[in-house]
């Protein structure tokens, strides 16, 4: 009898999946005009990552795409091992592209479909996270919008306001591959000028203040790349940095907002709104091969101001012109 | 279609798992925290060697990895006498850089375009690799050696007094569940073909789920049911959650909630069980007294 119960439980489990997989395909509108489905696709939530999904809706909207598309938003959570179930169901209700944020989603969309157009945002390093064979050699049916962020402007700005500083403490998640990219090229930038560095690791928001402390008198000045985690601790690091009179140089634009000195970093927004181009151009049509993978097209400038007078720093004339200055 | 047979897949894949946290949990009855750690270490293992152009002999190094990790937290269980749960934490902790190192200090290692297990068929594998390994564990606790770790796990006191080494049962259920789980962690790698440090997190709760809800489903019987049930449940465990990703009744940030809410009813069911019995044996005491009242009076009034 129990047994019967399991089986008949187990059955209309199963049933559950197949029924509606027939029906709920592409919908007509009345108007006889197709409406083309989208899934975007996000590991967890995550300000900037909410943000990239928010103005990719609002942008396809403004292009007038309003009633011609259906966006369907799937959220992971943070567990990874709900991607690829994530990515067939997706496939499972007939989407006509995957747009994945951030690079584990777009690694579990590939390894998912071969044939629905994949078009991603938020990958720092599409290459080596297997996605692409180059920038420009997108034939895996996958393209999208890469953030890797200008490690080299991020020196050069803080060669010009804070020209005192000599060693930098690097700062950022060792599980977050996007950091540890950053991190990567802002050691090459350095060894090949002769800027000397200490870096320490976190693993997660709990580490951070005595990671950060660790570096206090070794350091001059800290940087952190695009880290999701320290982005959501910059209360945290700036308290260390403030006490200690440390400049502090981010990799985007809400770390600023959150009290780090400057950036030349992603904006979030402008991220999103080149995504949406890029879908729209595709779902115009257009082949992926066609189109390239982009790099972000401008960055965040900002400098908080309110910052740079807690630590004495005179924001030369120069650089506002093109800087936002915030905290004003 | 493709989400039944996905869900299908990753239930085998994940069921590997499960049978690894089967034994620790169920036949050792020893709460092993080390999976979180050696899942992604199978996994990051794997990764590097499936890069290299080898991804079979990937799936022995991961078992080899994921049996180190196992020994790593029986000898502090048995030889330095740190608690358990205290045991499997800090060998999991530790695995973090270990993981971190094998890749290179890289958190995430793409295998993308390079060949795995998977690249002929995905169901095939998944369902081979699942039931060849139940078989080979089902036979291997028939055996004096297996029997031997069950007796540890059912009555400790007894074993020792019996002249079998406990600590040495132990180490080699660590080991033996480790490998399983690190296997499982190799499989995945190739499946979604990549590896990330953070991959592990949360798997402990994941393999003891779907071991419960095999459990409820198929029931609490000997070891080789139990090993079958625990791949049963892992299968079950996807599907409900691929059918709470289908039914889009809630935002998804409720999942959490939801799949935490299908664990805890499919938990609840061997005690609600317990205590409808109860009720029925209270219901036919209560019967039966008032029986003997009125038997008493109806003898009283004679």
């Amino acid at each position: 009898m129990k047994k019967a119960v399991s089986v008949l439980i187990v059955g209309m489990l199963i049933l559950g999946l197949f029924a509606g997989c027939s029906d709920d395909g592409a919908t007509d509108k009345g108007s006889g005009e197709k409406i083309y489905r989208i899934g975007v696709v996000q590991p967890m939530d995550h300000p900037s990552l909410n943000q990239i999904r928010d103005t990719i809706e609002e942008e396809l909207n403004d292009l007038g795409y309003e009633g011609k598309v259906e966006l369907v938003f799937e959220n992971a959570n943070g567990d990874m091992s709900l991607l690829p179930t994530i990515m067939q169901e997706l496939i499972n209700s007939q989407v006509d592209m995957i747009v994945p944020i951030a690079t584990p989603s777009a690694q579990a969309a590939a390894a998912t479909t071969e044939t629905i157009p994949i078009v991603f945002s938020a990958v720092s390093n599409p290459v080596e996270a297997g996605l692409v064979t180059s920038f420009e050699n997108t034939d895996k049916n996958i393209t999208g919008v890469s953030n890797s962020i200008a490690i080299e402007d991020i020196f050069e700005l803080a060669g010009v306001l804070t020209p005192e500083v000599e060693t930098f403490g690097f700062i950022y998640n060792s599980s977050e591959i996007n950091s540890s990219v950053g991190i990567e090229r802002a050691k090459a930038y350095c060894e090949a000028n002769g800027i000397p560095y200490r870096e320490a690791t976190i693993t997660g928001t709990a580490d951070l203040q005595q990671v950060a402390s660790s570096l206090v008198g070794s350091v001059d000045a800290f940087f952190t790349p695009n880290d999701n985690t320290v982005a959501s601790a910059m209360a945290t690091y700036m308290q260390v940095a403030m006490e200690a009179k440390i400049p502090t140089y981010v990799g985007a634009d809400s770390m600023v907002a959150d009290g780090g000195l400057a950036t030349v970093g992603i904006d979030y927004t402008v991220l999103g709104r080149q995504t949406a181009a890029m879908i729209a151009r595709i779902m115009d049509g257009e082949d992926i091969n066609e189109n390239p993978v982009e790099q972000i097209a401008e960055y965040a400038n900002m400098i908080n101001v309110k910052t740079a007078e807690a630590l004495g720093v005179t924001i030369p004339e120069s650089l506002k012109e093109d800087f936002v200055l915030i905290g004003e | 279609m493709t989400l039944l047979v996905g869900s299908i897949q990753l239930g085998l894949l994940y069921g590997v798992m499960a049978l690894g946290i089967y034994i620790t949990f169920r036949i050792l009855q020893l709460p092993d925290l080390t999976v979180d750690g050696s899942f992604s270490l199978g996994m990051a293992v794997a990764a590097v060697i499936t890069v290299a152009g080898h991804p079979v002999l990937a799936l022995i190094v991961a078992v080899l990895s994921g049996a180190l990790a196992g020994l790593a937290t029986g000898l502090l269980q048995t030889r330095l006498a740190i608690h358990p749960i205290l045991s499997g934490i800090l060998v999991m902790t530790g695995l973090y850089t270990v993981n971190l190192f094998i890749m290179g200090g890289r958190a995430n290692l793409s295998v993308m375009g390079n060949t795995t297990v998977f690249t002929q068929s995905k169901t095939l594998v998944a369902l081979v690799v699942a039931l060849f390994l139940t078989i080979l564990l089902a036979v291997f606790f028939k055996t004096r050696f297996g029997l031997a770790i069950r007796a540890t796990g059912d009555n400790e006191d007894m074993v020792r007094s019996s002249s079998i080494n406990a600590d040495l049962m132990k180490c080699a259920g660590l080991i033996l569940g480790n490998a399983c789980v690190g296997l499982a962690g190799a499989l995945i790698g190739q499946y979604q073909m990549f590896s990330d440090v953070g991959s592990g997190s949360g798997m402990v709760v994941i393999g003891l789920a779907s071991v419960i809800i095999g459990e409820t489903i198929f029931g609490k019987r000997g070891v080789t049911i139990g090993l079958a049930s625990a791949v049963g449940g892992s299968i079950l465990y996807r599907i409900i959650i691929a059918l709470a990703l289908r039914v889009d009744l809630f935002p998804s940030y409720a999942l959490k909630l939801i799949s935490s809410a299908i664990v805890v009813i499919a938990l609840s069911g061997p005690s609600l069980r317990r205590g409808l019995e109860q009720q029925r044996v209270r219901r036919s005491v209560r019967e039966h007294q008032r029986r003997l009242d009125s038997d008493a009076s109806t003898g009283a009034s004679k």
